[in-house]
C-alpha cells in the first residue's frame, strides 16, 4: 500500500489576469491542460490545485512561462 | 401584515410615526464593534442579496480587517455600500422596497456605519433606475431633519448584471470600474482598498428593525435557520405578478395563492434568479420557502424569487433567450466566461430550434462542467447552473427537441428565439452602452 504524497504547496490561477496564451501548458503539459478555447485547466478543474513534491517542478516551470503572471505558487505552512 | 411596510409609500414623517426614531446606536470602539452586532447574531439575520450569509459574521469580518492596520495602509476606515442594484431582471423586491420604505433602508445604513465604524456610506442603484428621484427626495428629508450624523451618498453604477456583484460594486465605488475583482474580497480590501461592507438593501431594512426591537423579537417569525420575513418576487403564470412579504418557511403554494393562484397548469419554476436554477413542478409547491428547505428540494433560493412556467410555454426557448442575454453580460475578464457562455448559449439555441444532434448535446453537457469554478466571479457558474438545471427539470422536453419536436409549437422556428417570450430580458446590451461607449467605467 502506498500512501498519497503529502501536499507541499498550492498552485493558484488568477482568471482575470490570464489571457489564454497557453505557454503554461507547453511548459508543463502533464500538469496543465487547455480547454477548447485555449485557457488552462488546473488539476481538479478549479482555480487552486494542491501540489505534491513531485509536481512542484512542473508548476514552477508553468508559473515562470506565464507572460502575464497569472499563475502563482503558495507554499504550505509546515 | 408585513414588517417592512411595502404596501405604502412612506415619507419621513410617516416612517417615524410607524417605527419611531432609530435608537442611539453604540459606536464601534477599537476592535469591538457596537452592541448591535450582538443583537444581529441573536436575530440570526442572513443577507438577502442571494448568498444568505449571516450578517453579523460579515460585519465582524469588516471590523477585524480594519484593525489589521499595516505600515503602508494608513486609511483602513471601513466603507458601507447598500446594494440596491437588483441586477436580476426577473426580481423586483428591492425596487418595491426602495420605493415604499426608503427610510428603513437609510436607517439600516446609518446603524451599520456606526456599528462598524465606517466613515463613508453609499447606496448603489442602477444608473437608469427610476427610483433615483424617490431616494434623492428621501435623503433630502433626512438632511433637513438632521437625523443622520454622516452623509449617505447615492451612487449609480452602469446597468450591467455583474456590476451588482459585491466586489464589482466596491470596485466601482473605489475606482469607478464596475468589474468584479479577484481574489480580494470586499470585507478585506474593497472600495479604494478599504474594508467594505456590501449589504443588500432588504438586509439593511431588517437591520433597522433589529436595532429598534432586538434580536429576540426578530426571531419570533420565520424558521430558526433563517429567521424573520422575506420579500418574494413572484412572476410568470400567476394571476397577479408582484412582490409579497412572508415569514420564511411559508409553503410555496400559499405564496402563489397570495398572488391570485396560477393561470394554467405549471410545468416548472425558475427560482433564485437567472443565476439560480429550474425545478420541475412536481411536489415543489409544498416546499417551505426558506433557503435551506428550498436547497434540500433541489432548487436555489438566491434572491428569493420564483417564476412559474406554464404548459403553454416552451422552457427551452426561455432558456435560450435568457442564456444569450447572460452571455452578453459577461464583464469579459475570464476566458471560460468570454468564450464558454456564448458557446453554451448557441448550443441551447440549437436545442430550442430543434437542430441539435446527440453529439452536440454531449458537447453541451461537457461545456456546462467546463466553465464552472474557473471565473473571477460566479457569473459563469450561475449561467451554467441556469442551463443545466433546466435540462434536468425539463428532460422530457429536451428529449422531444432532440427528436425535432416540441410540446408547445408544431412549426419549427425559422430564426433564433428573440425578444418574444415570457421571462424579462432587458434590451440588448448595445442599447445600454452609455454615450462614452464604456459601459463598465
Amino acid at each position: 500500500m502506498s500512501t498519497p504524497d503529502p501536499v507541499v504547496s498550492t498552485l493558484l490561477l488568477n482568471p482575470t489576469v490570464c489571457d489564454g496564451r497557453g505557454l503554461c501548458h507547453h511548459a508543463a503539459p502533464d500538469l496543465i491542460d487547455l480547454d477548447e478555447w485555449g485557457y488552462p485547466i488546473l488539476p481538479g478543474g478549479g482555480l487552486r490545485a494542491d501540489l505534491t513534491k513531485a509536481q512542484v517542478k512542473a508548476a514552477e516551470d508553468a508559473t515562470h512561462a506565464c507572460p502575464v503572471l497569472a499563475l502563482h505558487i503558495e507554499k504550505r505552512k509546515q | 401584515m408585513g414588517r417592512l411596510g411595502i404596501e405604502t409609500r412612506s415619507s419621513l414623517s410617516m416612517h417615524l410615526s410607524q417605527y419611531g426614531a432609530l435608537p442611539a446606536i453604540a459606536q464601534r470602539h477599537g476592535r469591538t464593534p457596537g452592541a448591535l452586532v450582538g443583537e444581529l447574531e441573536k436575530s440570526g439575520l442572513r443577507g438577502r442579496g442571494g448568498g444568505w450569509f449571516p450578517a453579523f459574521r460579515k460585519w465582524n469580518a469588516v471590523v477585524d480587517s480594519s484593525v489589521e492596520r499595516g505600515r503602508f495602509n494608513r486609511t483602513r476606515h471601513p466603507v458601507v455600500i447598500a446594494n440596491g442594484m437588483e441586477g436580476e431582471p426577473a426580481s423586483a423586491k428591492d425596487a418595491v422596497l426602495m420605493a415604499s420604505s426608503p427610510h428603513l433602508i437609510f436607517d439600516g445604513i446609518a446603524a451599520a456605519a456606526a456599528t462598524i465604524g465606517a466613515t463613508d456610506a453609499f447606496l448603489a442603484l442602477h444608473r437608469d433606475s427610476n427610483l433615483l428621484p424617490i431616494l434623492t427626495k428621501a435623503l433630502d428629508e433626512r438632511h433637513a431633519a438632521g437625523i443622520d450624523s454622516m452623509t449617505i451618498a447615492l451612487v449609480t453604477p452602469p446597468a450591467r448584471y455583474v456590476a451588482s456583484e459585491e466586489s464589482a460594486l466596491s470596485h466601482w465605488v473605489g475606482e469607478g470600474i464596475a468589474t468584479p475583482v479577484y481574489p480580494d474580497r470586499p470585507f478585506q480590501k474593497g472600495a479604494a482598498g478599504r474594508p467594505t461592507l456590501v449589504q443588500n438593501v432588504e438586509t439593511l431594512s431588517h437591520v433597522a428593525l433589529v436595532a429598534r426591537y432586538g434580536g429576540d423579537w426578530y426571531r419570533e417569525v420565520g424558521v430558526p435557520s433563517a429567521p424573520g420575513t422575506t420579500l418574494v418576487t413572484v412572476g410568470g403564470a400567476v394571476a397577479e405578478e408582484g412582490v409579497v412579504e412572508v415569514p420564511t418557511g411559508t409553503p410555496v403554494h400559499e405564496i402563489i395563492q397570495m398572488c391570485g393562484g396560477t393561470t394554467e397548469p405549471i410545468r416548472g419554476y425558475l427560482t433564485g434568479g437567472y443565476g439560480g436554477g429550474w425545478i420541475a413542478a412536481e411536489g415543489f409547491d409544498r416546499t417551505p420557502w426558506d433557503p435551506d428547505s428550498v436547497r434540500d428540494a433541489g432548487a436555489v433560493f438566491g434572491a428569493s424569487l420564483m417564476w412559474l412556467i406554464g404548459e403553454s410555454e416552451c422552457p427551452l426557448t426561455e432558456m435560450a433567450r435568457v442564456s444569450a442575454w447572460m452571455a452578453g453580460e459577461s464583464a469579459g475578464q475570464c476566458g471560460p466566461c468570454i468564450y464558454g457562455l456564448p458557446s453554451i448559449s448557441d448550443d441551447i439555441h440549437h436545442l430550442a430550434m430543434r437542430h441539435m444532434s446527440d453529439a452536440e448535446m454531449k458537447r453541451l453537457e461537457a461545456r456546462l462542467k467546463l466553465v464552472q469554478n474557473r471565473g473571477g466571479c460566479k457569473h459563469p457558474d450561475g449561467t451554467a447552473r441556469f442551463v443545466s438545471t433546466g435540462l434536468k427539470a425539463f428532460s422530457d422536453e429536451v428529449a422531444l427537441h432532440l427528436d425535432r419536436r416540441c410540446s408547445v409549437s408544431t412549426s419549427r422556428p425559422v430564426s433564433r428565439p428573440g425578444t418574444e417570450g415570457s421571462l424579462p430580458v432587458p434590451l440588448p446590451r448595445l442599447a445600454l452602452v452609455d454615450v462614452s461607449g464604456r459601459d463598465f467605467e
